[in-house]
Parts: C-alpha cells; sequence; structure tokens
C-alpha cells in the first residue's frame, strides 16, 4: 500500500490541481478580497480608497451620533437585523424540515420507478429563475391576488388578509426558495436507510412513534443537519424574498449587504464588513456543529 | 404484553404447544410464497426449517414475527391467535440474517433497548445487561458500535438484544450464514448450550443442511412454499419421504425403478437397466409402481470379489479424495452410475484404477423405495 501511494503521489498532486484552481479562484480569492475591502475607506460614489482603517466595523458595532462625535454606544440597529435574519432562518429551516422530512421519507419509500417521478416533480420549480419564482409567490399573496380572492369567494375570509410585506410573506418565500435543499439530502439519507433496523426495533416492542424518534431520525441525522445547513446559511445571507415579499420591516442582512454594492449609494467596505461578520457567524455555528458531531462519535 | 400471554398458557389445563401452524398460506401478487403451512412447535424445543434460497422459509419466520399478513390461516402462541398482533405485541423476538443492530447505539444500548420498551425499571435493565454481555462473552465490549466490531461479535450482540426480553419463542434466519466456518463452527455450539440453558423454543432458519442436522430437535424441510417433510434429523436423513428430501439432506443416489413384487415389508424393485435391488418403504405401494431408489453412498461398500448378499456390478470410473472419504463413482450401465463412499481408514484400498471391475453390496434396510 504506502509503496502504491507513494508512487502515485506526484500524478494525484496533479489531478488534483484543477480543483485548487477552482476551489481559490472562485472561493478563496473573492473571500479574501472582501476581507482586505472590509478594511479600507469607502469612496463615496462606490468603490474603495486604497487607505487602510477600521471604520467599517466601527460603523457596524458602534453609534458615535450624526457627526461622529458623540461617546461611542452599541449600534442596535445593524445588530436587530442580524438577529432578525437569524431568526428568519431558523423558521424557513424549521418549516423546511417539518414538511421536507415526510415529503423526503415518502419518496424514499416509493417503488423505485416512482421515486424518479417524485424527485423529478420536486425539482421543477428550479427549473425557472429565482427571481421569477419570487415575483410569481408576491402577485400570488398580494391583497388581491389569486389567493385572498379565492378565499374570499369561497367565505373563509371577510376582507384580504394582509400577507405581503410581513414576516409570514419572508417566511413562504424562503421556504418556496431551499426546500428542495431540504429535501434531497434526507431523501439520500432515507433512501440508504436500513428498513430491517425498524422491524428489529418492532421485533422488541416499540411502538411506531418511538422507531421514528429513536432508530430513524437519529440513524437519518447526517441527512437532517445537511439538509438544516442547506437551507439555513442560504437564508441567513437571502435579498431576493425579504426584499420583494417582505418590507421596510422585514430588512435582512443579506439587503442590507446587497445595497452596499448598489449604484452609487453603497458603502463597499461596510458591505464588505457585514458580508465578514456574516461568514465568522455561520462558520462558528459550523465548527459547533463539527466539534460536537466528532465528540459523539466514540 | 410478553406477561399477559404466557401467565394464561401457564394457568391452561394441557401444556400447550408453544407455536401451531394451520394452514398458513401467503402470496404476493399472484406469487404464491407459501401454501397451506401445518405444524407444531413444542415447547424448548429446537424446530429448524430447512430448504433451499427462495423456498419460503424468512416468509414464515416473518409471519409469525408479524412483519407480514398472512394470507391465510391461523397462528397460535401458547394457546393465544396471534396472527392479527403488530410485531411488537408478539412475545417473540428475531435474530435477523444481517443482524439489523442499531449502528447509532453502543452494544449495550442495543441490548437494553428492548427492555426499556418493555418498561423494565433502570436496576433491572443493568442487571439483565450485565448478564446478557457475560452470556454472549461480550463484557469488555459493552461500550462499542456494532460498526467496530467483527461479524461474530456482531452475531453474539444480535443474539443477546433478542434473548434479552425473555422471548417465548426466537426465531433465527440464517444467523451463522455470514460467519467463517471454524467461528460458525464455535457459534453452533454455543446456540445449542444456550437454547438447553435457557429453554427458550427456538425456529431456526438455514439452508445448511449440516447445521440443520447437528442443532435440531425436529427439521421441516421446505421446497417452493411447501413443507416437505418433518421429523427429527435422523427420521428425515434415513426415511426421506421423498425425493426432495433425499437429495436435499446428504447425499444420495437416486435411482429410476419399478416395484415388480411385494414382500412382508420388502419390495423387488428393477432398476432402469435390469438389475434387481431389494427395498423399503414407508408409503404403502402397489405392484408395477414406478418410483425412484435412493441409496446412501456411505451405506454401499466396494469389494473385488462377489459379496454374500445382494449385490450389484460394475467398474470404477473416477475416485475422489474428500480427506475423511474416498469417494468412488462406478458406473453399473451406461445410464447408471452410483456414488460410493468409504472412510478413509489406514486399510483402505489405497489404488484402485478406473476401468477396475468391482462389486457394490448394499447395506440391510439401506435402500429406501420413494414414490415420489
Ligand atoms: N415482499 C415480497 N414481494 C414479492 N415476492 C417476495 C417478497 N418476499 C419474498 N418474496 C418471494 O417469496 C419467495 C420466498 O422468499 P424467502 O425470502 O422466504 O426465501 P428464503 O427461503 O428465505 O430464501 P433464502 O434462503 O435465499 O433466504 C421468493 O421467491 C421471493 O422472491
Ligand atoms: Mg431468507
Amino acid at each position: 500500500m504506502p509503496t502504491v501511494s507513494a508512487a502515485f503521489a506526484p500524478l494525484r498532486n496533479w489531478l488534483m490541481a484543477p480543483s485548487w484552481l477552482i476551489v481559490g479562484f472562485f472561493l478563496v480569492l473573492p473571500v479574501l478580497l472582501m476581507l482586505v475591502y472590509s478594511f479600507l475607506t469607502k469612496e463615496f460614489r462606490g468603490g474603495v480608497i486604497w487607505e487602510p482603517t477600521l471604520a467599517a466595523y466601527d460603523q457596524f458595532l458602534f453609534d458615535r451620533g450624526l457627526f461622529g462625535d458623540a461617546p461611542p454606544r452599541l449600534q442596535w440597529a445593524y445588530i436587530q437585523i442580524f438577529f432578525r435574519s437569524i431568526t428568519q432562518a431558523a423558521g424557513a429551516t424549521f418549516f423546511c424540515l417539518i414538511i421536507g422530512f415526510p415529503t423526503a421519507y415518502f419518496i424514499a419509500t416509493r417503488a423505485d420507478n416512482a421515486k424518479v417521478v417524485w424527485l423529478f416533480l420536486v425539482t421543477v420549480p428550479y427549473w425557472v429563475n429565482l427571481l421569477i419564482r419570487t415575483v410569481s409567490m408576491k402577485f400570488l399573496i398580494r391583497d388581491n391576488g389569486p389567493l385572498n380572492e379565492g378565499l374570499t369567494a369561497l367565505g373563509l375570509i371577510d376582507a384580504p388578509v394582509q400577507l405581503i410585506n410581513t414576516n409570514v410573506a419572508v417566511q413562504l418565500g424562503l421556504f418556496y426558495s431551499y426546500l428542495p435543499f431540504m429535501v434531497l439530502p434526507i431523501y439520500a439519507a432515507v433512501e440508504r436507510y436500513n428498513f430491517a433496523l425498524s422491524e428489529a426495533a418492532s421485533d422488541l416492542y416499540a411502538p411506531k412513534w418511538i422507531i421514528l424518534r429513536r432508530i430513524l431520525i437519529p440513524v437519518v441525522m447526517p441527512g437532517i443537519v445537511a439538509g438544516c445547513i442547506l437551507v439555513f446559511v442560504p437564508s441567513l445571507g437571502a435579498f431576493l424574498a425579504p426584499d420583494l415579499l417582505g418590507g421596510a420591516k422585514t430588512f435582512m442582512i443579506g439587503s442590507l449587504i446587497d445595497e452596499q454594492f448598489k449604484g452609487n449609494a453603497g458603502n463597499w467596505p461596510f458591505g464588505a464588513a457585514a458580508a465578514m461578520i456574516l461568514l465568522l457567524l455561520v462558520l462558528i455555528v459550523l465548527t459547533l456543529y463539527a466539534r460536537s458531531q466528532s465528540r459523539s462519535k466514540v | 404484553m410478553g406477561r399477559a400471554i404466557s401467565m394464561q398458557a401457564l394457568s391452561g389445563a394441557a401444556p400447550a404447544a408453544a407455536i401451531v401452524l394451520r394452514q398458513v398460506s401467503k402470496t404476493f401478487g399472484d406469487f404464491t410464497a407459501l401454501s397451506a403451512v401445518n405444524f407444531e412447535i413444542g415447547d424448548n424445543e429446537f424446530f429448524t426449517l430447512l430448504g433451499p434460497s427462495g423456498c419460503g422459509k424468512t416468509t414464515l419466520l416473518r409471519l409469525i414475527a408479524g412483519f407480514e399478513d398472512t394470507t391465510g390461516g391461523t397462528i397460535h402462541l401458547y394457546g393465544e391467535e396471534i396472527g392479527n398482533l403488530p410485531p411488537n405485541k408478539r412475545p417473540v423476538n428475531t435474530v435477523f440474517q444481517n443482524y439489523a443492530l442499531f449502528p447509532h447505539m453502543t452494544v449495550w444500548e442495543n441490548i437494553s433497548f428492548g427492555l426499556q420498551m418493555l418498561g423494565w425499571t433502570r436496576k433491572d435493565i443493568d442487571r439483565r445487561v450485565g448478564e446478557m454481555v457475560l452470556m454472549v462473552k461480550l463484557d469488555q465490549f459493552a461500550d462499542r458500535k456494532p460498526s467496530r466490531m467483527s461479524g461474530g461479535q456482531q452475531q453474539r450482540v444480535a443474539l443477546a438484544r433478542a434473548m434479552a426480553p425473555r422471548p417465548r419463542v426466537l426465531l433465527l434466519d440464517e444467523p451463522l450464514s455470514a460467519l467463517d466456518l471454524k467461528l460458525r463452527q464455535e457459534m453452533r455450539t454455543e446456540l445449542k448450550r444456550l437454547q438447553r440453558e435457557t429453554g427458550i423454543t427456538f425456529i431456526f432458519v438455514t439452508h445448511d443442511q449440516g447445521e440443520a442436522l447437528s442443532l435440531s430437535d425436529r427439521i421441516a424441510v421446505m421446497s417452493a412454499g411447501e413443507i416437505q417433510q418433518i421429523g427429527p434429523p435422523s427420521d428425515i436423513y434415513e426415511y426421506p419421504a421423498n425425493r426432495f428430501v433425499a437429495g436435499f439432506i446428504g447425499e444420495t443416489n437416486l435411482i429410476g425403478a419399478k416395484v415388480t413384487a411385494v414382500g412382508k415389508d420388502v419390495l423387488t424393485c428393477e432398476l432402469s437397466d435390469g438389475e434387481i435391488v431389494h427395498a423399503r418403504s414407508d408409503a404403502p405401494v402397489s405392484e408395477g409402481r414406478a418410483g425412484s431408489i435412493s441409496l446412501r453412498p456411505e451405506h454401499l461398500t466396494l469389494s473385488w470379489e462377489k459379496p454374500v448378499g445382494e449385490s450389484l456390478r460394475g467398474e470404477i470410473l473416477e475416485v475422489t479424495y474428500l480427506g475423511t472419504d474416498m469417494q468412488y463413482r462406478v458406473r453399473l450401465s451406461d445410464r447408471l452410475h452410483l456414488d460410493v463412499r468409504h472412510q478413509n481408514k489406514n486399510n483402505a484400498i489405497v489404488a484402485i484404477n478406473p476401468g477396475a471391475p468391482v462389486y457394490i453390496s448394499i447395506a440391510d434396510n439401506a435402500a429406501r423405495f420413494l414414490v415420489r
């Protein structure tokens, strides 16, 4: 074994080259660029001046009054936006999980040819651009849209329920955007699940819901966690759904960053700093998760 | 739940059989996996289902365990009809073919699972699991996860897990098939010991006849969803009910024959090449009946000179060395070949040239006439 892998080592390094190149160019480089920008001075019509400063982070964290000469106080506005983003993302993850798990389970337990059809159906909406889907969602749920009109016509409601520009609308948008990212990893895990385990548990006197809680869910947990990460992380930075479906009250961190890079009104270093703080947050969560995993795997 | 049924059974007058199957059948779509299976298994019996792959052994176990619903017929456990109970309400436990150990639990947690489900107290569970890991000699591995254990160890965990709740009946689906020969032999002895010590009724599935013969109190030989014969190992081996059983258990020479005369308990039969052999039959047979004769290779003896009793003439085609035995293939006629087996002793005929003329004598009562 060691001789073989040693002999192939140079070749293997070369074979790895394209992936390193892609990771380097499309992942590491842009992040480094953002990191550098976040420590530079802003140019007023967008862009940066190459003078190092901590101003962007200072602006994010502290409020120094209108003219910048008051004693610094913690800047609650941005922290609130962050907090709201986390709750929105957590909510979207929760709803995707609640709906995605049974869906994935259902698909994984169909006959082989039916599985293919179901999986295809799950991905069909994703053949349409996210922006268009979000806009059409907006039309669906607005005050005089088909949803409200339909419910009124059925006599279920008297007046249109306001959905647009609420947290509910944002939740709906995020849920709709990222549901397949929950369904697919869980599907893959349930598909690999050995149903003899459920039979064994039932043979050992376990009722159905205990089998679900103590056998099925723990065994497919890696798929559930993967799904949650895949929904939570993009939801946290999402800006299409909050922008189009929510209003000013549902402003999320993704929109905040997005604005800083738009047109002439933006502030690049500030946007970069907010992005870095978001990245740091995500990394902390993932690290905590990875550590808890490696500890439980004795 | 197990309690309720066992108490009732104990208070009943006559000791009920552990398991009674009546006219049990199972179809998948239009495929009949089991048709009209009937048997009774006594308390503390080591009962084996033996048959070739696909004959319905697993299906039968799954019906008893409750993983599948019967298409027809009834299953009684100690006098109680259990056919309509879900698996978690049946006081039987299963050792699965591929063990099906819970991968996210340690050995200890695996074994205690059933006890927790039955609502045992913490103290009782700990004591019982402690007993079980000692019994299967896994006390040092109690904190391991199954993925980090060998096949034999996993097998023992599966056994301990299934036996921990003290089931009335233990179902074992080819539990030894994944093990290598040496380990399999060890585990066989172990299984037999456990069964004797615990007094649990075992229903053991295998397609290995050696396993079946050496372990069982009784064997049910199955083929194509039907029971062919039920009986103690020696009966199954010595008095096979039909060609299938004779051929499946041990090796045998099956020769087409016709009954020419019916004696008091001996039939005179004519082989397809005209030779005459005397055979016995368990079923009543009339003159002129066609069937086959089963001759076990080890019941045949070769000699150079014509022996006193009944004998056949032939010439040696092939000699095979089998370790404990020598096997000779002898040609009687163009269409008739017989296998003969001699134990390898010091005085064995050493060199036999293919083509050498020999006589084959048949041990008393060894030839069986089979109608089917
Ligand atoms: N769920 C099912 N649907 C359709 N056919 C089935 C199903 N389960 C089993 N069968 C069929 O029933 C027959 C008996 O299967 P079973 O698993 O009981 O065989 P077995 O005797 O246990 O064989 P082996 O020794 O290979 O395990 C097989 O022909 C199998 O194809
Ligand atoms: Mg089987």
